[in-house]
């Protein structure tokens, strides 16, 4: 153990003691990162009005309050519809744009990529608002249809980026062979260039689906009505008060997510295993 | 001869077609960011420039001019954008150079920490610090029972809740360029410059540093951008006491429904952003860092 000590961590043979101090920081930092998040789980079963934790006495009553509560259920039925809605139409959207800007080589190809990323860019405020104003118009605010839309906006410029990159390591002419071999270019793209691209477009996939679920400015303002998300309720409740129940969605929200990480990581194994 | 021309005219032609019909494939993306952000936002520009009496007139802009208040948002706002980037900067350079040092498989297990974070809905991250911070929170308690203070300090709905929580949702978008540059540097570089004389920090400050100042600036140049338009923390764990710029647009809208107001606030917050990100992109490659460009 000591000895570890003295020996050199770095090609500047700088000792692990000499950077005890480095270590020590990142240690600390990572476990700011994590357990700020991971904390609510424990906290969301406490049976107190104050979460405390660890939790004095456990109990399920702030899951009981979320799932018996119309208006939350139906705040998450809309967050999920939405989500799932955004993730269908925003990756083939997104996908063939990206396929369509990488293989034309006219001259607006960097115009349309920038136009691809500014939602990006926009402050969302922006985006919300101008939505807002567009779906009066349009007369459809407050619905699921104005609320994907607005959400696949948000979603496109990943794809587009995710997609892209993926397009640009492959290697287009085995494309072309299969078309020199009598396939019409879209048989070539679906059983050519898609199949080896498909890990970066299952990541743009679980990327809209999660920019839409977790999304909280525009939902703010284009939801709502008969459908409100999930992201909107809470905002509206933690403006008012520490509402346990919410330690209880936190949870299920973070259980959404990981379960997204760890499809996209399975994904990602079984690339890695076909080659 | 001629026939031979005109067949590569023709094919000229064709190319040209098939490249517009590909170019096509991106209309279905392009039309819906044109009438959902594009043109929304460009009536945004317009309804700026309109008075309450419904003509032309920059009263909106000399609103922002004249009282005192918004010249506060505005500090507000450029203050916690640069705290909240430089927080970053010193808390997460450490990080990302101690996991780019570490041998691949335990750096992606570090990693976690940082993508955990990244992917949880920021509501959810807003809500943790909330809970945590408050005067009961878990903070307060373990510091009193540890007697690092006597009272209960307040941490939230001020200043101090809204940089931690900033801090804690940006870092991710620094650590991550910032990793990125390091693992790509060749520690050989680094083995060279001792093997020339120069000590450690000598050869970590004039081989190492400079070569990871792409990243630094790419990630830091995202967090300051993200910053000046974030809303839903500084609202939740600022307690309306810290008022930025995005914060203000929205209670413009939802209590006084004045979008003149709101619209000129939305542009000069649109129009600095992209002033930030032009001069950037005169000093870095910006479409290498969002992976576009041919």
């Amino acid at each position: 153990m000591l000895r570890w000590f003295r020996n050199p961590a770095t090609e500047t043979q700088i000792t692990h003691g000499q950077r005890l101090w480095l270590y020590v920081i990142a240690v600390i930092t990572m476990v700011l990162l994590v357990t700020p998040t991971l904390i609510v789980v424990p906290m969301s079963f406490s049976d107190s009005q104050y979460l405390e934790f660890p939790p004095e006495t456990w109990s399920t009553r702030w899951y009981d309050h979320y799932f018996g509560s119309p208006e939350w259920m139906l705040a998450t039925r809309t967050s999920f519809k939405a989500a799932f809605l955004t993730m269908l139409v925003a990756t083939p959207i997104g996908v063939l744009a990206a396929y369509g800007l990488h293989c034309s080589k006219i001259r607006f190809v960097r115009a349309a990529f920038v136009l691809m990323i500014t939602p990006m860019m926009v402050p969302v405020v922006l985006v919300a608002i101008g939505a807002f104003y567009a779906y009066v118009q349009l007369q459809i605010l407050y619905t699921i249809t104005g609320l994907v839309l607005a959400h696949t906006v948000l979603a496109l410029p990943l794809v587009v980026i995710v997609t892209g990159s993926a397009l640009k390591s492959f290697d287009m002419s085995q494309e072309a062979a299969a078309r020199s071999l009598g396939a019409p270019r879209w048989k070539a793209f679906l059983t050519v260039t898609l199949p080896q691209i498909r890990f970066a477009v299952v990541t743009s996939a679980l990327l809209s689906f999660l920019t839409s679920f977790d999304e909280v400015v525009v939902a703010m303002f284009v939801s709502g009505g008969d459908n409100p998300t999930l992201t909107r309720n809470m905002f509206n409740a933690l403006r008012d008060q520490i509402d346990p129940t919410i330690a209880s969605i936190s949870t299920i929200m973070i259980l959404v997510t990981t379960g997204m990480m760890v499809l996209a990581q399975v994904f990602g194994q079984q690339k890695t295993k076909s080659k | 001869m001629e026939a031979v021309r005109t067949n590569e005219a023709g094919l000229r032609r064709d190319e040209w077609l098939e490249r517009l019909k590909l170019f096509g494939l991106g209309s279905p993306a392009i039309l819906l960011i044109l009438v959902i952000l594009v043109i929304p936002v460009g009536w945004l520009f317009y309804v700026s420039f309109i008075g309450a009496d419904g003509t032309f007139s920059l009263e909106n802009y000399e609103r922002m001019l004249k009282r005192k208040s918004y010249a506060r948002i505005f500090q507000t706002t450029f203050e916690v954008s640069f705290l909240t980037t430089g927080l970053c900067i010193l808390i997460g350079y450490p990080l990302a150079y101690f996991i780019a040092g570490l041998p691949n498989r335990i750096a992606n297990l570090c990693l976690i920490t940082v993508l955990l974070p990244f992917w949880t809905s920021l509501l959810v991250r807003t809500y943790a610090w909330l809970v945590l911070l408050q005067k009961r929170g878990l903070v307060n308690e373990w510091a009193i029972s540890l007697g690092l203070w006597d009272e209960p300090i307040k941490m939230v709905h001020n200043m101090t809740g809204t940089l931690i929580g900033m801090v804690h949702i940006m870092l991710p978008f620094l650590i991550l360029p910032v990793y990125g540059a390091m693992k790509a540097i060749d520690r050989d570089l680094m083995k060279a410059a001792s093997n020339l004389g120069a000590s450690p920090r000598r050869a970590f400050w004039t081989v190492f540093f400079p070569l990871t100042l792409p990243g630094l600036f790419a990630g830091s140049l995202m967090v300051f951008i993200l910053c000046l338009g974030f809303f839903v923390t500084p609202a939740v764990l600022g307690g309306g006491k810290v008022i930025m710029v995005s914060m203000k647009i929205v209670s413009n809208i939802e209590l006084f429904v004045n979008w003149g107001a709101a619209s000129a606030l939305g542009v000069v917050l649109l129009v600095s952003t992209m002033v930030i990100l032009w001069i950037a992109s005169r000093f870095l490659n910006l479409e290498k860092m969002t992976g576009g460009g041919h």
